[in-house]
């Protein structure tokens, strides 16, 4: 209605046009960073989409239950009870706090000022955001340890070398912008509580909040302009920087808090110790065993690809887990390699993969298809030695806390040396001739497997 | 003792029990051929019935897909399920829990479908059936006693119990490793680790483990995987630990306990 409200001649009515200039504001700043934000998702969206087909939609029963456990009940995470404490204040702290974003868009829009006390009555509306204080002092305080525990007792896993650089600032980008975000709040809080008490009008009356009610003291000596200010700036402070964060988590590791949902639900429904089958190998080698089954009349197929070369031959379901990773590194300090110090880091593996894939991305944005850059996964981003040092031992897919496989791109990666690449250490050429000449990976007779039962028949 | 074959059984047009799937380790390594032994002691003195596949058993390819060759892995496949389901198998116990993974989880996509029990369990069974008897209270009554996790039987397949609760029938005195269960370390010979050097590090894997298992003060490491065994005999040595310290696998502490 206002947007369409033409200019007319009497000075009232400018003056409330005048009104409406930080609600249109506030519309076109929700809007473009909307707008943004759905762009770049899209754009993820599409990266994900590159990777090749896996049907992960069986059971869904089953993946309700582990989406619950894991990403919404963050059961893994409890594991390690200290940081999953301090996280679960910012996890809960971000999701519930998020309800009086509610009314501050609302607000924002309809130009009013804690549009929710009459409909909850002031009773009622007080407690709540009493309770949104507390959280916002608890994700304040949740942050400030994380801050400590990465910069200043240097947890080992928070400062490995992958995190050099990037991954460490935004880390700590992530942490100080929660600080500030919660500081505003509780500030915003305070200005309003004393210019309420001062009766000055826009501001409704509401019962003491529960953490900023005992802060009062420190800005009572100020004008009722700078409160106004104080309490005017922390609100558009607050609802732009939350604004702006929405549009940084895409672009950064702290996107997990949205994929790890659909990334617990998607996971592998299977032992973990099971490596995905080759169906592609399978059927070569029925045909090759038994002639008579393979199809005569079939056109020659362009012969696949194995094993993975670049992040476009892995699954979606890689590609969404590099996505979700918010680079804790609970895989690579649970990691035998790297726990022995081999240049194995199933966390840097995501990195990579998520690196390699948003340089492909930029690839297409820029030339409408995907034009071939000289560079892979393998090689470029990812050693030789890195993969050798695997021991699939499973301890960083069970670590994960959001349900990413760093296992299955290394099995992949490993299936495209060997076989497209003929790239094996010499030992293990010598392993493949033994179990392909005497079905075993050691150099023994055949004849000699049952010796042992000879032995216990002479014993 | 007699162990018989599943062509002698076939021949006979009888079935056993169950099929005991000796694995390539258990077969040709002397210090697994000492746990294949003591778990066939074990099956013949409970009376069970069991076969083995002997000059028709094969590797099972776990080692090449592993590595990363799906070729010769399915190859090995192939052939095993061809033997396997010749004789019309349908009940597998196996010392090894790279085979046992194997066979269990990743055989039924290729046509390969039959219930695969590893040792450990098998043994929990006979014991929950009142099958086994100890002489004297058993051997390791009251030892210190800690026990490794493989990775293919723990978070491989999620058996963490059935081994400790063979352990504590066994009236031993099992102290846990900070890495265990879930946790646990692996002692560095999966993904085909075996067959090559380790890659460049500041220690090896089993290193690390067998000083984790030896600072619990125990004087036997339990083990389940012929391939743990030797890594962690190995760490044992590098520490010059092998003669106060031994590593045995779960089928040698019962056997060395029944009557």
């Amino acid at each position: 209605m206002f947007l369409t409200q033409k200019p007319v001649f009497s000075n009232l009515v400018k003056v409330t046009h005048m009104q409406y200039i930080p609600q249109i504001l506030f519309i076109i700043i929700s809007g473009v960073s909307i707008y943004l934000f759905a762009k770049k998702v899209g754009e993820i969206r599409r990266n994900i989409l590159l990777g090749r087909d896996e049907d992960l939609t069986d059971n869904s029963k089953e993946r309700w239950k582990n989406m619950v456990l894991l990403a919404l009940g963050q059961k893994k995470m409890f594991k390690r009870p200290v940081p999953a404490i301090l996280h679960l204040f910012v996890y809960l702290g971000f999701v519930i706090i998020n309800i009086e974003i509610l009314e501050i868009i609302l607000d924002g829009i309809l130009g009013q000022h804690r549009l929710f006390v009459p409909l909850l009555g002031q009773k009622l509306y007080s407690v709540l955001i009493g309770c949104f204080e507390i959280l916002a002092a608890l994700v304040l305080i949740g942050c400030v340890i994380f801050l400590i525990r990465r910069n200043i007792v240097k947890i080992p896993r928070l400062i490995q070398g992958e995190l050099k650089g990037w991954p460490k600032n935004d880390a700590n980008i992530i942490l100080i912008t929660e600080v500030i975000l919660m500081g505003l709040f509780l500030a915003m809080n305070t200005a309003d509580l004393v210019l309420q008490s001062r009766g000055v009008e826009h501001y409704t009356l509401t019962e003491q909040f529960w953490i900023s009610g005992n802060l009062t003291s420190i800005f009572s000596g100020l004008s009722n302009e700078a409160l106004i200010a104080i309490e005017r700036g922390g609100w558009w402070l607050h609802i732009i920087g939350v604004l702006a964060f929405m549009n940084y988590l895409p672009y950064s590791k702290h996107f997990h808090i949205l994929l790890a949902f659909p990334n617990a639900y998607y996971m592998r429904l299977k032992n973990q110790g099971e490596a995905e089958n080759m169906e592609d190998i399978q059927k070569e080698v029925l045909y090759m065993m038994e002639p008579e089954k393979a199809p005569t009349d079939a056109a020659p197929a362009e012969a696949p690809r194995f094993g993975a070369k670049d992040v476009t031959d892995l699954s979606w379901k890689n590609l969404m887990d590099a996505y979700a990773c918010t680079e804790c590194g609970r895989c690579t300090a649970n990691c035998p390699a790297n726990q022995t110090g081999k240049a194995l880091s199933p966390r840097k593996i995501m990195m990579d993969t998520r690196d390699r894939l948003e340089e492909v991305g930029a690839n297409i944005n820029k030339n409408k298809e995907f034009v071939d850059d000289g560079k892979t996964l393998v090689h470029d981003y990812i050693s030789v030695e890195e993969l050798r040092a695997c021991t699939t031992c499973q301890a960083c897919v069970e670590a994960c806390p959001v349900s990413i496989d760093p296992l299955n791109i290394i099995y992949q990666l490993r299936r495209y040396l060997i076989m497209e690449e003929s790239n094996s250490p010499e030992e293990w050429n010598m392993m493949f001739g033994n179990v392909e000449t005497s079905m075993s990976p050691w150099k023994f007779s055949p004849d000699d497997r049952d010796k042992w039962v000879q032995e216990m028949a002479e014993a | 003792m007699q162990v018989k074959s599943m062509a002698e059984y076939a021949a006979n047009g009888e079935m056993p029990e169950v099929l005991f799937w000796v694995g390539c380790a258990g077969s040709f390594d002397q210090r697994a051929q000492k746990i294949t032994k003591a778990f066939a002691m074990i099956l013949d003195k409970v009376g069970v019935k069991f076969a083995v596949l002997g000059k028709e058993e094969m590797c099972t390819g776990d080692p090449a897909r592993r590595a990363g060759n799906e070729f010769l892995f399915q190859m090995m496949a192939y052939n095993n399920i061809q033997t396997l389901n010749g004789y019309g198998i349908k009940k597998i116990v196996t010392a090894c829990p790279h085979c046992f993974n194997t066979l269990k989880n990743e055989y039924p996509a290729l046509g390969g479908e039959y219930e695969v029990i590893h040792h450990t369990t098998f043994l929990q069974g006979l014991i929950n059936e009142g099958k086994i008897t100890m002489k004297g209270g058993g051997t390791f009554k009251g030892k210190k006693i800690t026990y490794h996790d493989s990775c293919y039987l723990g978070r491989g397949n999620n058996i963490y119990e059935a081994p400790r609760e063979v352990l504590e029938a066994m009236d031993v005195e099992l102290i846990e490793m900070k890495r265990c269960r879930t946790n646990g370390l692996c002692c560095g010979a999966g993904g085909a680790q075996m067959f090559k050097e380790e890659e460049k590090g500041t220690t090896r894997v089993n290193f690390e483990r067998s000083e984790e298992a030896v600072a619990t003060g125990a004087t036997v490491i339990a083990a389940n995987c012929p391939f743990c065994t030797t890594m962690l005999s190995d760490g044992l040595k590098n520490q010059e630990k092998e003669d106060d310290v031994q590593v045995l696998d779960i089928a040698e502490i019962v056997a060395q306990s029944m009557e």
